[in-house]
């Protein structure tokens, strides 16, 4: 079972605290990877918030063509910072050759370019790159977007970050949202590509269970929009299907629960008029984004807002607790424990099936039950 | 030597041959009156007196049952003889050396017609060969079949794609900001569509009670297909209505009473079925021989008792859009735009262009599209468009989903899959099965008849439902023959065998983990056999 984590903080947080969250769950997974995302980075990069960063794994030829490709449309360099690398011997881990982390000013060509124009840029980039590297297995593109950095690596998460040196509370990564999750995909092939969180223009997914409905959601996702690729695991359709209902079609957050786990009909039966008719027009378009479970994912919004949805069946745990200063989301309350011995226990939520918590800059908590 | 008669009709010629024990017979009667094909009828033959030493008076007569010989009362091989024999004496044997297609063809310069489905037998079943093989067990648990909850619901009606829905997010609140086609939410088994006049009226009726009991009692929300024949004014009034959906085909029969009950219905129609071709005769229209156009089928459908045939097309439908507009203006504003109007066409290897068509008809209005198979059955056809003229169904369902998959329109206008479902045992198995490959549901008509007693199968037994003498009473409208039909416990044995095929769906969704529909999940599926892997698309195992 994958055990996945969700960190958002007052005060800037590092890897190692995901590191630390993941590790009291580690009999709940196989130490088979660690991958993560960091949101609202604070550190060396905190002043670049407006410019994209570029986190991507390449061997040395895959390094020369994304660099050429973006050069070719234009971008220039502002920022490279490249991990401090402890390559001892006996490490649990399968490294690429680079890891590049860089932040990149736009093209001239978009000096005055809308957010929206810079931001299809940055998908259709990250296409290109993706497509490139694809194309003679020269590296990975994890996200190209503002103040957000991905990492992900196949081995034991312990010696992935002993090789980064992300135990290391002095280093220069930080950031106040981190996802992670500490295990490669088990249902498909083992890819870096494989493992959550999962990262589209803003949006962060993890997801613990298998999507019953992946073949369906797939077979509609991959037509949708060209940003939906790759369909390595079964959980980057909730991905696509947040993405979509929130991003592209513009409805509230609560529709991507009523779209990945629709109320049946006779629930929706007893709704009030408007909202029955808006419930089944949902239920019938999107009907093949249906998920139908087991399922407990995990996400950032591009607002910063972490979410928690649970499937009707509810048969996967995740469990909620914070203090002043954070709010941490994770599949088992050991990892919580590590991390905030001292909290108020009975302010802990346990969600229930059907239910969504969003999470706010404020630390707020609002439970919406579908 | 004795004179032999080679061309004439023989016994031999038949391709049933009545087996008759004289000894075991008591002389009752009740065969021959039961026959309803007049195929066994008493005669006298002579015999030799047991201990005769005389020449003369050395025979006696005796009383005997005999095989009639002809082609309009040759025996079917419906077994109504040997059910109702006291003492087993008689029975219908199959004549593996029959000639009598040559012999009906040659002697009558008319094609043979028969009713019931192809008996050519030469495609096997594709659905036989796939197995339900992706089994959920543990990163999605399987489910429980008897305790768990399963919605085995599909929509009925176009469906539009989220960003033509008009549905605006206003300060975080969603609002509708147009009127969309109708969409119901039924059961994804559609039953019929057979008309009042190619079945009893009492087999009809108790279609019609079963539907209207599954869904009033036992919360499962078939709905049932008319046919093209009309329906009784009583119902069309009442509110049990909203289960049936109307089935308009080429000769318009009961649509002037449909018309006229406007006014006083109390409840919308289900839907419109607009009929253009059906699987067990494409290209062909009905066919109600006059002997079965009883006084009930001409007040229903307001014809003369003849023939009725409808044409083989729907006259002024030329082309697939002009089909759209009629569609448009007749269907779907009879009922003011509330009904959602399906199409029912035969599948062919045309028929993803129809369905392309349809998917791209800017108006929105085609709700469901119906594609029957070659193993459909039919109350009477020419057996040369039976046995020799169709598509399969499996893999032309999977045509017409991947056509909507490459478009990004699947499940815009939903499908229902029909044509031999249930022949080989398991109408729920060959259910999941074309829903998992793309259908949103599946409908019966065949096998609702076997339910309520026919006896004829894919074998050439029986299959005279053309003529109007149906053993069973189910496609007959003959008095006494209809009489033998009890309409309380064929709407029992329907009820119960839709109960018993809904478990067996949740027994199928269960394992693979479905709580809903697995509609398009052909991951599910497998099969042994590489060229059905290929051709669907599913995974060859071996």
């Amino acid at each position: 079972m994958c055990r996945i984590g969700a960190i958002k903080s007052k005060k800037n947080i590092r890897p190692s605290t995901a590191l630390k969250l993941m590790r009291s769950q580690q009999e709940g997974h196989d130490d088979s990877g660690f991958a993560f995302v960091m949101q609202d980075i604070g550190g060396i990069f905190e002043t670049y918030k407006d410019l994209p960063i570029l986190s991507m794994a390449a061997t040395i030829e895959g390094t020369r063509l994304a660099e050429d490709i973006l050069h070719d449309i234009g971008f220039t360099r502002v920022l490279q910072w490249t991990p401090d690398i402890n390559n001892k011997q006996g490490l649990k881990i399968n490294p690429m050759p680079n890891y590049i982390f860089e932040v990149l000013a736009y093209p001239k060509s978009h000096k005055y370019a809308t957010k929206e124009e810079k931001e299809q840029l940055l998908v259709d980039t990250s296409i290109r790159l993706r497509k490139a590297l694809d194309e003679n297995h020269s590296g990975y593109i994890y996200s190209f977007w503002n103040d957000v950095l991905t990492l992900k690596e196949i081995g034991s998460p312990k010696d992935i970050g002993t090789y980064f040196n992300l135990w290391d509370d002095d280093n220069e990564l930080c950031a106040k949202i981190i996802t992670a999750q500490c295990r490669q995909n088990t249902n498909y092939g083992i890819v870096r590509y494989a493992a959550h969180p999962f990262f589209l223009e803003g949006y962060t997914v993890l997801a613990n269970g298998e999507n019953t409905f992946y073949e369906k959601n797939r077979l509609y996702q991959e037509g949708l929009y060209k940003g939906y690729l790759g369909f390595e695991s079964d959980s980057q359709c909730f991905l696509y299907s947040l993405h979509y209902v929130n991003k592209i079609l513009k409805w509230p957050l609560e529709y991507f629960m009523h779209t990945v786990f629709p109320l049946s009909y006779n629930d929706i039966d007893k709704r009030n008029g408007t909202e029955k008719e808006i419930l089944l027009r949902i239920k019938a378009s999107l009907s093949h984004l249906s998920a139908n479970g087991p399922n407990t994912v995990l996400g950032v919004l591009p607002s910063g807002n972490l979410i928690c949805v649970c499937d009707p069946k509810k048969l996967r745990p995740v469990v909620i607790g914070r203090d002043s200063d954070t709010v941490i989301m994770t599949s088992e309350v050991a990892g919580i424990n590590d991390l905030m011995p001292n909290r108020d226990l009975t302010k802990d939520i346990y969600p229930k099936e059907r239910e969504m918590i969003v999470v706010d800059d404020n630390l707020k908590i609002e439970r919406i039950v579908q | 030597m004795t004179k032999v008669t080679i061309n004439q009709l023989h016994k031999d010629d038949l391709p049933w041959i009545i087996e008759y024990d004289e000894s075991k017979c008591i002389k009752c009667g009740r065969c021959s009156a039961t026959c309803s094909f007049g195929a066994i009828k008493p005669a006298i033959e002579q015999r030799v007196k047991s201990g005769s030493i005389s020449e003369k008076n050395k025979l006696e007569k005796v009383i005997v049952i005999k095989q009639e010989i002809g082609f309009a009362n040759h025996c079917r091989g419906c077994g109504m003889c040997e059910r109702v024999c006291p003492n087993g004496a008689i029975r219908a044997v199959r004549n593996t050396d029959d000639r009598y297609s040559i012999r009906y063809r040659s002697e009558t310069a008319e094609s043979v017609k028969k009713g019931g489905r192809s008996n050519l037998n030469t495609e096997g079943r594709t659905l036989d060969k796939i197995k339900v093989g992706r089994i959920s067990q543990m990163t999605d648990p399987s489910l429980d079949a008897l305790r768990h909850t399963f919605e085995l619901k599909t929509p009925f009606g176009r469906v539009l794609s989220a960003d033509k829905l008009g549905l605006n997010n206003e300060n975080g609140k969603m609002i509708e900001t147009k009127t969309l086609p109708p969409n119901r939410w039924i059961y994804p088994i559609i039953m019929g569509d057979m008309s009042i006049g190619a079945v009893s009226w009492r087999m009809w009726e108790a279609m019609a009670i079963a539907t209207a009991y599954l869904n009033e009692v036992c919360g499962i929300p078939i709905r049932m297909c008319t046919g093209e024949g009309g329906i009784p004014s009583r119902l069309l009034k009442s509110k049990y209505v909203k289960y049936m959906i109307l089935q308009i085909a080429s000769g318009h029969f009961g649509w002037n009473r449909i018309i006229d009950a406007m006014p006083d219905m109390v409840e919308d129609p289900a839907g419109i079925l607009i009929k253009i071709g059906q699987g067990a005769k494409p290209g062909d229209g009905g066919m109600l021989m006059a002997n079965k156009v009883a006084k009930y089928v001409q007040e229903i459908r307001g014809v003369p008792k003849a023939d009725l045939l409808s044409p083989p097309t729907h006259q002024g439908l030329y082309s697939i859009e002009e089909s759209v507009q009629k569609m448009f203006l007749s269907m779907n504003a009879a009922f003011n735009f509330r009904v959602p109007v399906a199409i029912k066409v035969a599948a062919s290897v045309t028929s993803v262009s129809v369905y392309n068509n349809l998917l791209r008809d800017p108006y929105n209005i085609v709700g469901g599209f119906f594609l029957d198979g070659l193993a459909a059955g039919t109350g009477a056809a020419h057996e040369i468009s039976l046995n020799h003229t169709g598509h399969t169904i499996t893999s032309k369902l999977r045509d017409c989903y991947k056509a909507a998959v490459k478009q990004g329109r699947q499940g815009e206008i939903p499908i229902f899959a029909g044509g031999g479902l249930g022949q080989t045992g398991s109408f729920a198995a060959d259910a999941f099965k074309l829903i998992c490959l793309g259908a949103n549901g599946v409908f019966s008509g065949r096998l609702l008849l076997q339910i309520a007693g026919c006896v004829g199968n894919d074998t050439e037994r029986c299959n005279a439902c053309n003529t109007g003498l149906c053993p069973a009473g189910i496609a007959s409208q003959d008095v006494c023959l209809t009489k033998r039909l009890d309409i309380d416990k064929v709407a029992q044995n329907l009820v119960n065998y839709i109960l018993a095929t809904d478990l067996e769906l949740r027994k199928l969704m269960a394992p693979t983990g479905c709580s809903s529909l697995p509609i398009g999940r052909s991951d599910a599926l497998i099969t042994v056999d590489k060229n059905v892997a290929d051709r669907l698309d599913i995974q060859y195992v071996c």
